[in-house]
């Protein structure tokens, strides 16, 4: 498998008429099994690159592929977990994880063992009967990604999942996805505007500029080993780099650390 | 001192009750106002023939037919209409003005038109109940599938859902809950609508007929029975409607 970002534009017009460059020549290549967040202030494109891959948005030049495969649309070999709440509320935590089962036209009886199965994998094996709104906001993220793991897509495309969540949750949150991915060996395309989030999860760092977003440089944090610990030298030092590069973007060096 | 909730509940129509009770006795004239005891004796006779024209349970089930006839032919075009309005922005403009001009007109104000096309009977009847029944369903609709937020449906379509599913499997079933109010809705306005049209000339039975009819031979006692019989129906609907929102779309309230 291979997911490659080709030379991808994407302008709006606003209400006013004007137009607005949102992304300007955006290219990047995603390999098997890889984990690449994109970083990058608010506003420079992070998530509309992100809806570009999944297909929810249409590039105004170039092309995304996934192996020889042309994205124009949605497909199941990607899915996207967004960062608001997902969940169909008059849906059970089951019957969420069962929807895109039996979108696919699985027949019932067989639905069953892999909704146990993910259930079981987000740890949520005794919340299958519960409704989304009886939940926190971390186990809905689970079982958003229980969801989104049960079609057995190829990457998961994920939009600041844990962005509504406390600093605790997030912490915890972000050590299980990388306990998923150890067992699941799928390849993550994370977007994210938290430095220590980016860092602590990805084996390369997409550091996008300011509006219009261009990728600013690709920071590789593979000689970091999992698990990481934050406040190793390594850990600090890309940190620093990776903060260096954004405020440099927005012009002011005292930045102070975010995320 | 403060009465509890139940007492308080019933304070009133007892008392109302005690008031009738107290002006019927002063005011002795059943053309007037009759007394309670005579309403009783109607009510509790609910299957006794009124004055050649049926008994209160045959015209109640005459009404409550009728209102769901037009009721369910109103749901039937308001909800798929409905749908199409709010999914589509072009065909919502298309038919908003004509709707928005139509809406504030009274479903009685229809009656001349009814007779003139369809004649007197049933489906004069029918047509008034369904004017009166679409727009509540109609606009209900709209808001309701308006208000289908946008990430169901993406998350849908990247779990692989083609256009048809989204609308089975999401926008439906997002958009019920405020569709169940207004056909909840409609219906309230559609008994209204059927008591008032089946006081039309030539219309020979129903709750809205007997109660005319009783006014005619002056039986006081009749009327106040059958308006009796028609808020408990309607309350009755009402309540079912209701029951089945807290049963099945609870979400809609815990979902903040």
């Amino acid at each position: 498998m291979k997911l490659q970002i080709r030379d991808v534009s994407r302008d709006f017009v606003t209400g006013e008429g004007e137009v607005v460059h949102a992304l300007e020549g955006v290219s990047l290549e995603v390999g098997e099994r890889e984990c690449v967040c994109i970083l990058g202030p608010s506003g420079c494109g992070k998530t509309t690159l992100l809806r570009i891959v999944a297909g929810l948005d249409q590039p105004t030049s170039g092309s995304v592929f996934i192996d020889a495969h042309r994205i124009d649309k949605p497909c199941p070999k990607l899915v996207m977990i967004f960062q608001e709440y997902s969940l169909f509320p008059w849906r059970t935590v089951r019957e969420n994880i069962a929807f895109g089962l039996e979108i696919q036209g699985v027949p019932k009886e067989q639905v069953a063992g892999p909704v146990e199965r993910y259930l079981g994998l987000v740890g949520l094996a005794d919340f299958g009967g519960h409704y989304p709104y009886e939940l926190s906001g971390g186990m809905r993220q689970r079982v958003a990604v229980a969801r989104a793991l049960a079609i057995e897509p190829e990457v998961l495309l994920m939009d600041e999942p844990f962005g509504a969540l406390d600093a605790q949750t997030r912490n915890v949150m972000q050590r299980e996805l990388l306990r998923l991915r150890e067992k699941t060996q799928k390849t993550i395309l994370f977007v994210t505007h938290s430095v220590d989030e980016a860092v602590f999860l990805a084996d390369r760092i997409v550091v996008l500029t300011r509006r219009p977003g261009k990728i600013r440089e690709i920071v590789p944090v593979t000689h970091c080993a999992h698990p990481r610990d934050r406040t190793c030298r390594e850990f600090v030092e890309i940190r620093r780099h990776v903060l260096d590069l954004i405020s440099e973007g927005r012009g002011d060096a005292a930045a102070g650390p975010d995320g | 001192m403060r009465l509890p909730r139940p007492l308080l509940r019933f304070l009133l129509p007892l008392l109302i009750l005690v008031a009738w009770a107290v002006a019927s006795h002063l005011i002795a004239n059943p053309y007037i106002l009759p007394t309670i005891a005579s309403v009783l004796e109607v009510l509790l006779h609910p299957f006794q023939d009124i004055l050649g024209s049926g008994s209160l349970v045959e015209n109640a089930l005459i009404s409550i037919g009728r209102v769901a006839l037009g009721f369910l032919l109103g749901a039937l075009v308001a909800v798929p209409l409905g749908i199409l309005m709010g999914r589509s922005e072009d065909t919502k403009t298309f038919c908003d003005s004509t709707i928005e001009l139509l809406r504030p007109v009274p479903p009685l104000a229809w009656v001349p038109l009814a007779l003139a096309w369809f004649g007197i009977g049933l489906s004069s009847i029918v047509f008034i109940i369904f004017i009166g029944a679409f727009f509540p369903i109609l606009l209900n609709t709209i808001d309701g599938v308006r208000g289908v937020k946008r990430t169901w449906v993406e998350a849908a379509a990247t779990l692989g859902a083609q256009e048809r599913q989204i609308l089975v499997r999401v926008i439906l079933p997002g958009a019920l809950p405020t569709i169940w109010t207004g056909l909840r809705v409609g219906f309230g306005i559609a008994w209204m609508c059927v008591v008032a049209a089946e006081m039309l000339p030539g219309t020979t039975s129903g709750l809205g007929y007997l109660i005319l009819y009783a006014y005619n031979f002056g039986q006081m006692q009749v009327i106040l029975a059958g308006m009796v019989v028609i808020g408990l129906i309607g309350l009755s609907i009402d309540y079912l409607f209701k029951e089945v929102e807290g049963r099945k779309f609870g979400w809609r309230e815990l979902e903040r």
